[in-house]
C-alpha cells in the first residue's frame, strides 16, 4: 500500500481530477497540504467570496423564500451570520434549497459548504463508519410530533392504528415512527414522500390520517395551510430531536468555526448583546479595560477569533448581522411570530434552558 | 472464422514480408493495443476510486445489507417489516417496481395500439382525438403529469359512500377497489362495510397515479410507433383487402398489423425501456418503488456508492431483460425466408 510515489503532486492531482470526472462517482478535490489554521472549505469560500449554504427553503420560521425573494428564517439567518463572520458581509450567501434526502450527499460532494437545515444529531450520522458527518452544537431542541386534523378525533398515537401516516423519506422521523409503532404493537401504513412539497399537500388533501415530523416544522408548515386552525399537534412526542448545523468530517477547522459561531450567538444573549446595543457595548468595552470578558468576546482584546481562522471581531460581525440567539428565536419562531413556539428547552442555561456556550477565553 | 488458404510463404529468396506489414498480424496488434489501453484506463479509474474511497474511509462494504432496515413499507407484495434487513427492503422495492413496470407495459401497449389504430380510422373525430391526445401528452414532462394525476385527480376523489362508483370499480381517496375473485372463488364486487370499502383487489392511489401516468405517457409514444408501423405498410395492401370485401378492422387485424409489427417491435423496445426507467419517478407520488427504498437506505446507512451501484445494477438488469424479450419477439415477427 505504502509504495513510494514517484509522480509529482500536480500530476497526481490532475490524474485524480480526470479520474473523478471519468468515474463521476466521487468528487476529489485538489488541495495543498494543510498548514496551521488552514481549512480547505474556508479557503474555498474566501476564494469565491460567497458562502454556499444549504437550507430546506420551505419551512416557515426556519427557511422560506419571502415575497421579496429573500430567504428568511432562523436557519437562513445562521447562514448570514457565518457569511458575516467569514466574509464580512451577511449577504454574501448563495442559498441552496435541498431535500432532506439529498442534503448529506450535497454536503459530502462539496456542492455546499454547510447544512443549515434541521438535522438531528445522531450517532450513526456522526460516526466515521456511518454517514461520517461533523455536527456543531445543538442549535435547536426539538421533538418529533404528530399533526392530525382537529375534526378527526385522533388524540393519541394509538388512535392511528391501521391508518395511513405521511412521512418524509430519508428522515429520522421515518425511523422513529416505525420504532414507536412497533413498540406500541400497532400496524400502520407509512406513506413515504421524497420531500415536504409532496407530503404536506397530500396530508392537507386528506390522503393521510396524520403527518409526522419535528414539532417545530409541523407548526411552521401549518401556517401555510388553507385553514391552520383545523389541524392540531398531538401532545405525545415520539422522540428527542436535537438539531445542529452540519459540515464535512474531514475539515476540523471549518467545523470549529461553525461551532464557535453558534456559541457566539448563545454567548451574545448571555452577555446581553443585541443588534440595537452592539455599538454602545463595543464603545464601552473599548473605554473600560476592566471589562476583560466582554473585551475578549468582542475581539477588543486578545486574538480568540484569529485562533479559529476567523477575524478577531467575528462575534461583533455575527451580532451585527443577525443579533443574538434570543433575537433570532423571537424574530422567526417565538411566541410573537406566526409560529408561536415557546422557547422551552431552547432557553439559555441561565434561564433554565439547555443552550450553553463554553467560555470565550 | 472462415478458413482461408494460407498464402504461399515467401521464401528467403523473395522479399520476406516484415511482420508489421503482414495483414494477418497487424490487425491483431492494433486491436491488442487498443484493448490494452482501454483496460489500463478502466484499471486506473477503478484503482483511483478504491484508493480515494479508502482514503475517505468509505471502502465498499456490503455488511449493511444484512442490518435491520428500521423503516416500514406500506405496500409490498412480499412480506416485509421494519426488523427485516436492508436487502429485503430493497427486494420489496424491486418487486414494487417490477409490478408497476409490468402492468404499465401491458396498459401502455393496449392504449398505444388502440390510439395508433384510431389515427387510421375513417372517423374524423376519432382521428383528431387521437392526434390531440398524442400531441398534448408527449409534450408535457412526465413528472408534471404524475403530480397532476396524483394531486389533481386521485387525491380529490371523495371517500366512503360518496366515492366514484362504476360497475366493478370504485374510485376513492383511500384507494382503487376492483372486482375480482374473492373467498371461495366467487366473483365479488367492491362493497361498503362500515364506511370502508372492501374488495378482492385494492390498489393504493399512489400506485394508481403512477400507473395512470406511465400508461398515458408511454401510450402516446407507443401510439406514434404503431402509427409509423401502420403507415409503413403500402397503401395497396389496404386497397387489395378492401377489394376482397374485408372491413376496416378485419383489414387491420389480418392484413396490415402482421406486416406492421416488423416495423413496430424495434420501436416498442425503446418505449418499454423508457417506461421501466421512468417508473423511478414513483418517488414523486409516494409510491414505494426501488428508487424510493434505495434513497431511504442511502440516507440511513450513508453507503452512497454501494446503494447507487445496487440501483444501477437493478435498472440495467431490468432493461436488459426487456430488451432480450423484445429481441426474441422481433425475431418471431420478421419475414421467415424459406
Amino acid at each position: 500500500m505504502n509504495t513510494p510515489h514517484t509522480t509529482t503532486a500536480p500530476l497526481r492531482c490532475i490524474g485524480r481530477l480526470l479520474a473523478a470526472l471519468g468515474v463521476g462517482l466521487l468528487a476529489v478535490g485538489c488541495r495543498p497540504e494543510a498548514d496551521g489554521v488552514q481549512s480547505s472549505t474556508m479557503g474555498r469560500i474566501r476564494e469565491r467570496d460567497r458562502l454556499i449554504c444549504a437550507v430546506d427553503g420551505a419551512v416557515p420560521g426556519f427557511s422560506t423564500v419571502a415575497a421579496s425573494g429573500r430567504y428568511e428564517g432562523i436557519d437562513a439567518d445562521f447562514c448570514r451570520a457565518v457569511a458575516a463572520a467569514l466574509l464580512g458581509d451577511p449577504e454574501k450567501v448563495d442559498f441552496r434549497p435541498v431535500t432532506p434526502a439529498e442534503r448529506f450527499v450535497a454536503l459530502n460532494s462539496g456542492e455546499v459548504d454547510l447544512l443549515s437545515i434541521s438535522s438531528t444529531h445522531t450517532l450513526s450520522r456522526d460516526a466515521p463508519g456511518g454517514n461520517a458527518l461533523s455536527f456543531g452544537p445543538t442549535f435547536f431542541y426539538d421533538g418529533q410530533g404528530v399533526m392530525v386534523p382537529a375534526a378527526s378525533g385522533v388524540r393519541r398515537l394509538a388512535d392511528l392504528a391501521g391508518k395511513p401516516i405521511c412521512v418524509e423519506s430519508g428522515t429520522n422521523t421515518e425511523l422513529n415512527l416505525a420504532d414507536r409503532m412497533r413498540e406500541l404493537g400497532l400496524s400502520y401504513q407509512p406513506l413515504r414522500f421524497q420531500s415536504g412539497e409532496q407530503a404536506y399537500p397530500a396530508y392537507e388533501q386528506g390522503r393521510c390520517a396524520a403527518i409526522t415530523s419535528d414539532s417545530s416544522l409541523l407548526a411552521g408548515k401549518r401556517t401555510g395551510f388553507r385553514n391552520p386552525a383545523a389541524h392540531v399537534l398531538l401532545t405525545e412526542l415520539l422522540s428527542k430531536e436535537p438539531s445542529a448545523k452540519v459540515t464535512v468530517q474531514g475539515d476540523a477547522v471549518w467545523a470549529d468555526a461553525i461551532r464557535w459561531i453558534t456559541y457566539a450567538l448563545f454567548q451574545a444573549e448571555e452577555s446581553g448583546l443585541t443588534r440595537a446595543n452592539l455599538q454602545a457595548k463595543l464603545a464601552e468595552a473599548r473605554a473600560r479595560p476592566e471589562l476583560a470578558e466582554l473585551r475578549r468576546l468582542l475581539g477588543v482584546e486578545g486574538d480568540l477569533g484569529r485562533q479559529l481562522g476567523l477575524p478577531a471581531d467575528f462575534v461583533v460581525r455575527v451580532v451585527k448581522a443577525v443579533g443574538s440567539y434570543g433575537e433570532l428565536f423571537d424574530r422567526h419562531v417565538g411566541p410573537s411570530s406566526r409560529l408561536g413556539l415557546e422557547r422551552g428547552p431552547n432557553r439559555l442555561w441561565t434561564q433554565g434552558g439547555l443552550h450553553i456556550s463554553p467560555p470565550f477565553r | 472464422m472462415a478458413v482461408e488458404p494460407s498464402p504461399p510463404r515467401p521464401e528467403a529468396s523473395g522479399g520476406v514480408t516484415p511482420w508489421w506489414r503482414d495483414r494477418r498480424v497487424v490487425p491483431w496488434v492494433v486491436q491488442a493495443a487498443v484493448g490494452l489501453v482501454v483496460l489500463l484506463a478502466i484499471a486506473f479509474l477503478l484503482g483511483n476510486l478504491v484508493r480515494n474511497l479508502t482514503a475517505a474511509g468509505l471502502l465498499l462494504s456490503w455488511r449493511w445489507l444484512n442490518q435491520p432496515a428500521g423503516f416500514d413499507i406500506s405496500e409490498s407484495l412480499i412480506p416485509f417489516n421494519a426488523q427485516l434487513p436492508y436487502w429485503r427492503a430493497l427486494a420489496a422495492g424491486l418487486v414494487n417496481t417490477i409490478r408497476a413496470v409490468l402492468v404499465g407495459l401491458v396498459g401502455a401497449t393496449l392504449l398505444g395500439t388502440l390510439v395508433g389504430m384510431a389515427s387510421f380510422s375513417h372517423n374524423g373525430l376519432l382521428k383528431r382525438l387521437a392526434r390531440i391526445y398524442v400531441e398534448v401528452v408527449r409534450n408535457i414532462p412526465l413528472l408534471l403529469q404524475l403530480v397532476f394525476w396524483y394531486f389533481v385527480v386521485f387525491l380529490t376523489l371523495p371517500n366512503g359512500a360518496a366515492a366514484l362508483q362504476l360497475p366493478g370499480i370504485v374510485l376513492a381517496k383511500s384507494g382503487l377497489y376492483l372486482a375480482g375473485l374473492g373467498e371461495g372463488l366467487r366473483w365479488l364486487g367492491p362493497q361498503l362495510v362500515n364506511g370502508v370499502w372492501q374488495a378482492p383487489i385494492r390498489l393504493t392511489v399512489e400506485f394508481a397515479a403512477l400507473l395512470t401516468g406511465l400508461i398515458v405517457y408511454s401510450g402516446a409514444f407507443i401510439a406514434e410507433v404503431v402509427r409509423g408501423g401502420l403507415a409503413a405498410v403500402p397503401k395497396g395492401q389496404w386497397e387489395a383487402a378492401s377489394s376482397l370485401g374485408l372491413g376496416w378492422f378485419a383489414t387491420l387485424r389480418h392484413i396490415v398489423l402482421p406486416q406492421a409489427l416488423r416495423v413496430i417491435v424495434p420501436g416498442l423496445n425503446t418505449q418499454y425501456i423508457s417506461l421501466a426507467k421512468n417508473s423511478s419517478l414513483a418517488v414523486a407520488v409516494g409510491y414505494t418503488d426501488l428508487y424510493s427504498v434505495a434513497e431511504t437506505t442511502l440516507n440511513q446507512t450513508g453507503r452512497a456508492v454501494e446503494v447507487v451501484l445496487v440501483l444501477l445494477a437493478a435498472y440495467l438488469t431490468l432493461d436488459l431483460l426487456i430488451s432480450l424479450v423484445m429481441n426474441g419477439l422481433n425475431h418471431l415477427v420478421q419475414i421467415k425466408e424459406r
